[in-house]
């Protein structure tokens, strides 16, 4: 173990090539996930905090459900619709790290929005008087709430990419950990303790451990930052 | 939008009469006081004039019509601050306006400089101390030009230097045509601002009398205890 553990931290002192670009690769596919769920999560997620519809309770509901949708469920889907028989064959995207991106998305894109609407929710029950006697448009309640949660909201965003980065089950199945152009630090964990090659496991895991460490330590620290400064 | 005729006004959550058919009529002009014991539905009268929330039965009439014809604003006890900065407090409130971006700007400059925070205007809204807050609260409210300005304790849990600036900038709104209807437990704040006073107890108007011969001769039971200092509890046992 001990000998398996020093190999691992041999590997990450040399900056080792083959590790770089696993590391390099999953960074790549996971911001690029985050920033797309993001993008749609947050608007969506403010939006159900401040509508009113027939049904949107069982929106919320089955938002929350998705936040733990798992990810070999998406990997199946998102594999039927982009196999050459499916809606989005023509795209070519199947085994490249364009598949692995849309399957992270999906994944990432529920928790953004769920946990953006409960916190967007919370504030709008807060404002909401003020804002109707301004008259304040629910498209404009959304941009000044998105705006007034934006501390809570990018904690939640940091738990999106948690979940992209620590996710194997979606990117495995449309990726097809291909070495060298789809294998990402958890599908390569999972290969490479199969094969037996402990120390890039290792390794890897170390990479990913400090990544998913280092998010938390900056989410604690955005919080009592925002706390000081914006009250 | 004035005479505000309001007739009958009935709000009972759960059965419990809190306004019990109130019947008050108020002038477009000056300051109007309410006053009465906790519980007796001030705050909730300046929400249901606000639209916050529906009556259970009666009529609000603004001038001889169902809705206002000019802009009506509210300040809280506790204003909600959003975390952004002074200056984006009082401006948003101006979006659904017909303005530019430019005039935003200007007007709500002006209210700030009025106010005395022009100089706090880039500083994050929530950390002004509780004086401040109440005056960017109602220089958001001021901004929007009110004809009717509602004010729930606008000084509650203020120092006294603090209150005497937030009445400065009350009167100011005042003289600057729109009518004020405040609620107060501050007796002297009542008797330095009110043109006239509102006296509520038991879900009804007592007492509505300009200030002066409020403080001097009541004329309801209700009021006179009230300005002795007697217990609202007292006053219902002893019916």
């Amino acid at each position: 173990m001990f000998a398996t553990l020093a190999d691992a931290l041999s590997l990450l002192g040399h900056f080792d090539q083959r590790l770089l670009e696993i590391v390099g690769l999953s960074l790549r596919v996971s911001l690029t996930a985050l920033l797309i769920g993001a993008l749609l999560g947050l608007p969506l997620g403010a939006w159900l905090a401040v509508a009113k519809f027939p049904g949107r309770g069982a929106l919320i509901i089955g938002l929350n459900a998705l936040m733990g949708l798992p990810s070999v469920v998406v990997g199946v889907l998102v594999y039927l619709a982009l196999s050459r028989s499916g809606p989005f064959g023509s795209y070519g995207l199947l085994f490249s790290p364009g598949a692995m991106i849309v399957a992270q998305t999906l994944l990432v894109l529920p928790l953004i929005a769920a946990v953006s609407r409960q916190i967007v929710e919370d504030a709008w029950k807060e404002y909401a008087p003020e804002f109707a006697l301004f008259g304040i448009r629910r498209p404009q309640a959304v941009a000044l709430l998105l705006a007034d949660c934006r501390f809570s909201l990018s904690v939640a965003t940091l738990a999106g990419l948690g979940r992209a980065m620590s996710e194997v089950g979606a990117v495995m199945i449309v990726g097809g950990n291909i070495d060298g152009y789809t294998r990402v630090m958890t599908t390569a964990i999972a290969l490479e303790t199969s094969k037996g090659d402990l120390a890039l496991s290792v390794a890897l895991g170390i990479v990913l451990m400090t990544l998913i460490l280092g998010l938390n330590v900056v989410a604690h620290y955005v919080r009592g930052w925002a706390a000081r400064r914006a009250g | 939008m004035f005479p505000l005729q309001i007739a009958g006004l009935r709000f009972q959550p759960n059965g419990r009469a809190i306004l019990d058919g109130l019947d008050l009529e108020l002038c477009g002009e000056g300051i109007s006081v309410v006053l009465g014991p906790n519980g007796t539905g001030k705050t909730l009268l300046l929400r249901l004039l606000a639209g916050l929330l529906p009556a259970d039965s009666g009529s609000i009439r603004w001038g001889g019509a169902a809705q206002p014809d000019g802009r009506l604003a509210m300040v809280f006890q506790q204003p909600m601050l959003l975390r952004l900065s002074v200056f984006t407090n009082v401006e948003f409130a101006l979006r659904p306006q017909a303005l530019t971006a430019a005039e935003r700007r200007a007007r709500t400059a002006e209210v700030l400089e009025r106010v005395g925070l022009a100089h706090r205007q880039q500083d994050c809204a929530r950390l002004l101390s509780g004086g401040e807050r109440q005056r960017l609260a109602l220089a958001r409210a001021w901004a929007v030009r009110p004809r009717l300005l509602l004010l729930d304790e606008p000084t509650a849990s203020l120092d006294p230097s603090a209150t005497e600036q937030v009445e400065r900038i009350i009167r100011e709104i005042r003289t600057e045509g729109a009518k004020v209807l405040m609620t107060t437990h501050n007796l002297g704040q009542a008797t330095r601002l009110a043109d006239d006073i509102v006296f509520l107890a038991d879900g009804r108007v007592q007492e509505h009398a300009p200030a002066q011969r409020f403080f001097a001769h009541p004329q309801s039971p209700a009021a006179r205890a009230f300005l002795q200092g007697e217990l609202p509890w007292r006053i219902a046992f002893e019916r």
